[in-house]
């Protein structure tokens, strides 16, 4: 009884802030101008499949990549002292108390064709290379960005991994590479889950970065879904039911990595 | 080591607040210029139109002689004493404690910066109504805002199509031309718009023209048309609207037809045209073309032309193409669910007061439709082309009203096909479906050879 008492404010919220909002865009999604039951937002929502595409392997590169970036950085922050794991989590966290919006546009200044990189490149001869709007660099802005989302749930997971068995491995005749696959790897796969989710929902979603970075011309679902609510054609039935296909494509993720996590494991998902 | 950090952190702490305090003090001074004084607003007005009129003020016998030429061209009289608030009028609301919700265009209002009027403070000293300021960055954000119901405005600044739209809606309250005597300024020129036949809902509060923005020095003619847009010398050098609306609508108007047109195949023509240019665009941009075009990055940007007068870039110059272009009116208009209508009348009146509004063009950096306050420019920005273009370009022109749902449908549609072409499934479907299908056959073939461990350790046991 009485946890179920403790759980009221947090009900409340989610039924006012989550549930009935939710409603409301399923509502929306489902009528037409005039108010009519109608299907064919999502019929119309089809028609933009290239945006939907290219918004989900744009979000699988930057997943992979942070992924690849940040897998060795949690098992080094991990075998550090308590002390230096403070520092290094410190460090890994000090980029996200800046604005998003700012940290973006500061990589818009950086890449630009006349930007700082260009001219340092310029300085011993090379380039300029053409590196804003391209697709190169919407990937980049959303690993720049989301990174963290990665490498926390990554430490999270790695730094309760016992270092007695990482030594034991290695006693019974492992080699680091055997060690990393048998040991470290498996312990790992909840972090994994987590980071993968972590980074590919913000970056499915995203919607700013492609405008800065990428030049306005690889438009994005998350794009799109603004252009329905604030561009010209103000048309927020079709925007929700965009909004409703990019949380399906979510869940599918979600359900999609989830498969490597073993419910027993699955105390690292939450972080 | 905890001690480092917690100096870091202190640091972090001590740099945030000394950052905010010098932004406090910077902002200051900019709120202190309130007056309550009518009278002494004027003569501050004259003080700050420039060095014309300060002489003006100081020698007015010889300001006639020497500026007869040009003022018997003008239709109202530049002299900034010539026009005196109507003291009577203004008083109506006066003791009652009634207030106004003014929502607007950000900075889009002379706010007492730059050493401009502060017009609001100057009309809540003048009338007595105090006026709540509110600021939207879209038509689209003012729509919703309204449509929902959620707030109550009095006096709100749509653009022409939105105007059109909100008619169409019953959205907007009739004006009271008895209530606004200051409309005899405005230029008949402007009085019956296509987006609101006979002005019966809305008066203009700027107006401007959508303009080629160039870099003298990365362009070697001064445009003349559309087509530059087109042009393969300048591939990776074009910045291009980022807004469905504009993009056609000058694409219309260089295929020569209406830029409201609503037949389908005109603007599946517009679409392929843009298509075509896709690959010459460097980028499409909204504001980020004010950073893109000062730092020389590209050649060529469509924009609004009186934004363009903003750019710090001494190469920049600004072509209204041979073709005609978009005319768009920032039109002031009462909204339904406005709770003072006289408050809101008496407000949209002292916009139009002629030395009120000519200092609101001149600080907003558009055009006025109010011939008085015309008159009261500075003769340098009354001849700038840019501007004020000259009539034929005027007639070539167009202004926007508002299409039909299906059309602008299509128009939403055609767009994110430009912005999505060059893309068949093979560059789209194939890449993220053959991930999915990877991650699923890895979780099979991981699945197997955890049971393939499992059984052989059951194995052992057994």
């Amino acid at each position: 009884m009485k946890a179920k008492f403790a759980a009221a404010p947090y009900l409340l919220w989610a039924a006012f802030f989550i549930v009935i909002p939710f409603g409301l865009v399923a509502y929306y999604a489902l009528t037409d101008l005039h108010g009519g039951f109608t299907l064919s937002n999502f019929a119309q929502s089809l028609r933009f499949a290239p945006v939907i595409g290219s918004s989900i392997w744009l979000a699988i590169i930057a997943t992979a990549v942070c992924l690849l970036i940040a897998y060795p950085l949690a098992y080094l922050i991990s075998r550090k002292s308590t002390g230096g794991q403070r520092t290094l989590v410190l460090l890994v966290m000090l980029p996200m108390w800046m604005s998003f919006l700012l940290r973006t546009y500061a990589w818009m200044t950086l890449l630009e064709n006349n930007g700082v990189i260009n001219r340092l490149f310029g300085l011993i001869g090379l380039g300029p290379f053409e590196m804003i709007n391209t697709q190169g660099a919407v990937v980049l802005g959303m690993v720049y960005n989301y990174l963290p989302f990665m490498i926390l749930p990554l430490y999270s997971v790695m730094t309760k991994i016992d270092q007695s068995l990482i030594e034991a491995a290695s006693d019974l005749g492992c080699s680091p590479g055997q060690t990393l696959r048998q040991v470290v790897l498996p312990l790992s796969v909840p972090g994994i889950a987590t980071g993968i989710t972590m980074v590919f929902v913000p970056a499915v979603s995203t919607f700013v970065i492609s405008v800065m970075l990428g030049g306005g011309s690889f438009m994005l679902i998350g794009d799109l879904i603004e252009m329905e609510f604030l561009g010209n054609a103000y048309n927020p039935h079709l925007g929700a039911a965009l909004s409703i296909v990019l949380m399906v494509i979510i869940l599918i993720c979600m359900a999609l990595t989830d498969m490597f996590s073993d419910p027993e494991e699955k105390e690292g998902l939450l972080l | 080591m905890r001690k480092r950090i917690s100096l870091c952190l202190l640091s972090l702490l001590l740099i945030a607040f000394l950052i905010l305090s010098t932004g406090g003090s910077c902002r200051l001074p900019s709120g202190v210029t309130v007056s309550a004084d009518p009278a002494s607003e004027v003569a501050g007005a004259n003080a700050i139109d420039g060095s014309a009129n300060v002489s003006d003020a100081s020698d007015e016998t010889s300001n006639s002689g020497s500026e007869a030429d040009s003022s018997d061209t003008l239709p109202f009289s530049d002299d900034w004493d010539d026009y005196p608030y109507d003291e009577q009028y203004y008083s109506q609301l006066r003791g009652q404690g009634t207030s106004i919700n003014f929502y607007n265009w950000g900075e889009n209002i002379a706010d007492g910066s730059d050493g401009f009027v502060d017009i609001i403070s100057e009309f809540e000293a003048l009338t007595d109504i105090r006026v709540y300021y509110t600021n939207f960055a879209t038509n689209e954000e003012l729509y919703a805002k309204l449509k929902s119901g959620a707030a109550s405005y009095d006096v709100i600044v749509p653009s022409d199509y939105m105007v059109a739209r909100m008619i169409k809606e019953d959205m907007l309250l009739p004006l009271n031309y008895e209530n606004l005597p200051n409309v005899r300024y405005m230029d008949p020129a402007f009085m019956d718009p296509v987006y609101d036949p006979g002005s019966i809902y809305s008066l203009p509060y700027d107006w401007n023209t959508v303009g080629l923005i160039y870099n003298t020095k990365l362009v070697d003619e001064p445009p003349d048309s559309w087509g530059v847009l087109w042009d393969e010398r300048y591939a990776g050098n074009i910045l291009m609207f980022n807004n469905s609306r504009d993009a056609f609508g000058l694409t219309l108007k260089y295929l020569g037809y209406s830029l409201n047109t609503e037949d389908p195949d005109e603007l599946r023509e517009a679409a392929e045209l843009l298509k075509q240019q896709k690959p010459l665009v460097q980028a499409y941009v909204m504001d980020q073309m004010f950073d893109k075009m000062e730092n020389d990055e590209a050649a060529i940007a469509t924009y609004y032309s009186g934004d363009a007068l903003l750019i710090d870039n001494e190469n920049i110059a600004i072509a209204i193409p041979k073709e005609g272009t978009n005319q768009f009116v920032d039109a002031v208009c009462i909204p339904a669910v406005a709770k003072n209508k006289l408050g809101a009348e008496m407000f949209i009146n002292f916009l139009n007061e002629p030395t009120i509004n000519a200092q609101n063009v001149e600080f907003i950096g558009y055009a006025t439709a109010n011939l008085a306050a015309y008159s009261l420019l500075d003769e340098e920005l009354r001849s700038d082309p840019v501007l004020y273009p000259p009539q034929e370009v005027l007639d070539n022109s167009e202004m926007f009203i508002n299409l039909s749902d299906e059309t602008n449908l299509l128009l939403d549609q055609l767009w994110t096909e430009v912005m999505a072409s060059n893309k068949n499934i093979l560059s789209w479907g194939i890449l993220p479906g053959a991930t999915i299908f990877a991650i699923v056959a890895a979780k099979a073939w991981y699945r197997r050879k955890t049971a393939l461990r499992h059984h052989y350790m059951t194995e052992d046991i057994l």
